[in-house]
């Protein structure tokens, strides 16, 4: 199978790989997917007071497609809101990256981990309300 | 110093022909172009003669007589005619096979075929954790009612070679019918089917240098004469058991192919394992936490089979653009389902996305080696910095422990 052009360039050049300190202040993690299904995405936000991602990091274990897809999630979150964010469609991941149908779930997998991620930080900021 | 890419490092899916395969074949195009079959002219018998040739150098190879051999398309279609024509002809004296858990996926889509339409019964002996099959399981499997067993000589994915006649011994006393694909082994490691007890016996010609389109199936005549119910009808070419005009070019081709093989054998696989051994060291040496799937002392001397701990399989070929190489992730295939030797293995779902198979062969290099080894350093580098299994490991988190929100 041949990849598209934004895959490798994503694969060889992945943004915002990395991690921030899962205990920094405003920081959201997601962690979604299993290593018996091939794929695990890590997902992290940090969102400022107004609400506003700051800064997203990625770490992914998976085929290219995932990692692609993760690494491009990451591009697009920042300068989001917290609704903006959630309101991401893995159809647009599909539509950007031109994955395959056989790669639609790491589309989708990228979706479930901005959720997971910003959810956490909501979670956390409720917590830390209460 | 430059090199030529891409490196094929993909023996085992097909290996390039030798030339000296082509020379050999290229007379019966054109010149020599008769059918064997025809009896009464001087085309017919050079064409026959080119087959007898052939047939002999087949069975030279692996210990059979020119008489025992069958010319097919390949080695799926020796696997098809082997199982099939023994359920078939046998179908009186019993409806149990026998079948090792990592035999070829032909050989098991056959027997799924012929447990759903034709009443057939399988066993499936498992391996151990290097992908070997205990001879006593065999025996253990067998019924009263077994009228075949199939053990693959040597695996494709992780090379491990199985002792043939310690099962051949078992099928012997039993009286039960030996069948091998032995398309991965033959050529390149010795093949006797008398010291083995084989009665049947399947080749491809291009995994051994021979062109593709074309196999043999070695079929035992005596002790005991084994009878195979045709599954093509025609003209009763191949003494009745494969019927349709024998394809000379490429027949004369595989012939030459083993001919090389055997002639080549012993030197080759020395030099073979030793860029082999120089492929995996390099990489050990390099990379923690990988593991070599199958067996080290009973293998194919052009296999390695690697797992890449916290690195998914096709990601590591995608890094390596300049190597053309097999994985058993499932991102690799259509199944999603990971590779079905490696999971018999008892290795985790997890380490079986995460193998890479290198095969290497007679035109492998060691400067192609050692390029393959800084590549897979490389890949296995990029891929772990962005690895978050790699970096839960080093945190000391057990993985098996997490609980994954994907379960």
């Amino acid at each position: 199978m041949a990849y598209s052009e934004k895959v490798l360039d994503h694969y060889n050049n992945p943004r915002n790989m990395g991690s921030f300190g899962k205990d920094e202040d405003g920081v959201g993690t997601g962690i979604v997917g299993a290593p018996e299904c091939g794929d695990v995405m890590k997902l992290q936000v940090k969102i400022n007071e107004d609400g506003v991602i700051e800064d997203a990091k990625f770490k992914t274990f998976g085929c290219g497609s995932a990692i692609a897809s993760s690494s491009l999630a990451t591009e697009w979150l920042k300068g989001r809101t917290v609704e903006q964010a959630m309101a991401i469609k893995n159809t647009e991941i599909v539509d950007e990256l031109d994955l395959p149908p056989v790669k639609i779930h790491c589309s989708v997998l990228a979706e479930d981990a901005i959720k997971a991620a910003v959810s956490d930080y909501v979670d956390n900021k409720d917590k830390n309300e209460d | 110093m430059t090199i030529a890419t891409p490196i094929y490092m993909d023996y085992q899916s097909t290996t390039p022909m030798d030339p000296k395969v082509l020379d050999a074949m290229m007379p019966y195009f054109v010149d020599t172009f008769g059918h064997p079959a025809s009896r009464n002219h001087s085309f017919g018998w050079a064409a026959e003669e080119a087959v007898d040739k052939a047939r002999e150098q087949v069975a030279s190879l692996i210990g059979g007589t020119a008489r025992e051999i069958v010319f097919t398309s390949g080695a799926t279609e020796g696997i098809n005619l082997a199982i099939k024509g023994v359920a078939e002809m046998y179908a009186e004296k019993g409806r149990h096979m026998v079948v090792s858990v990592v035999d070829s996926r032909p050989v098991l889509d056959v027997l799924k075929r012929l447990e759903r339409d034709h009443n057939l019964e399988v066993t499936t002996v498992p391996v151990d954790k290097n992908g070997r099959v205990a001879a006593e399981d065999i025996k253990n499997a067998l019924r009263p009612d077994t009228i075949l067993v199939s053990v693959m000589m040597a695996n494709n994915e992780i090379g491990t070679v199985q002792d043939m006649a310690a099962i051949g011994t078992v099928c012997k006393e039993a009286g039960v019918i030996f069948f091998t694909d032995a398309s991965e082994a033959a050529g390149k490691v010795p093949v006797d089917v008398q010291a083995m007890g084989i009665d049947l016996l399947t080749i491809a010609g291009h995994k051994m240098y021979g062109p593709k389109g074309v196999g043999a199936l070695y079929v035992r005549r005596k002790k005991p004469r084994v009878r195979l119910a045709p599954q093509i009808d025609g003209g009763g070419h191949e003494r009745g058991m494969r019927s349709g005009t024998i394809n000379v070019p490429g027949v004369a081709g595989l012939g030459e192919a083993c001919a090389l093989c055997e002639q080549l054998m012993a030197e080759e696989s020395k030099r073979v394992a030793a860029l082999r051994d120089r492929l995996e060291q390099g990489i050990l040496a390099e990379c923690d936490e990988v593991e070599v799937n199958g067996d080290t002392d009973h293998r194919l001397p052009h296999n390695t089979n690697l797992s890449f701990a916290y690195i998914e399989g096709e990601s590591m070929l995608m890094g390596m653009k300049d190597v053309a190489l097999s994985s058993g992730s499932a991102c690799t295939t259509a199944t999603l389902e990971p590779s079905y030797v490696i999971r018999a293995l008892g290795v985790s779902e997890e380490l079986a996305h995460s193998s890479i198979r290198f095969s290497l062969g007679r035109f492998t290099t060691e400067e192609e080696v050692d390029f393959v080894v800084k590549q897979v350093i490389e890949s296995v580098n990029h891929l772990r910095a962005m690895s978050p299994l790699y970096e839960m490991a080093k945190e000391g988190i057990d993985l098996s422990t997490v609980q994954w929100k994907g379960d």
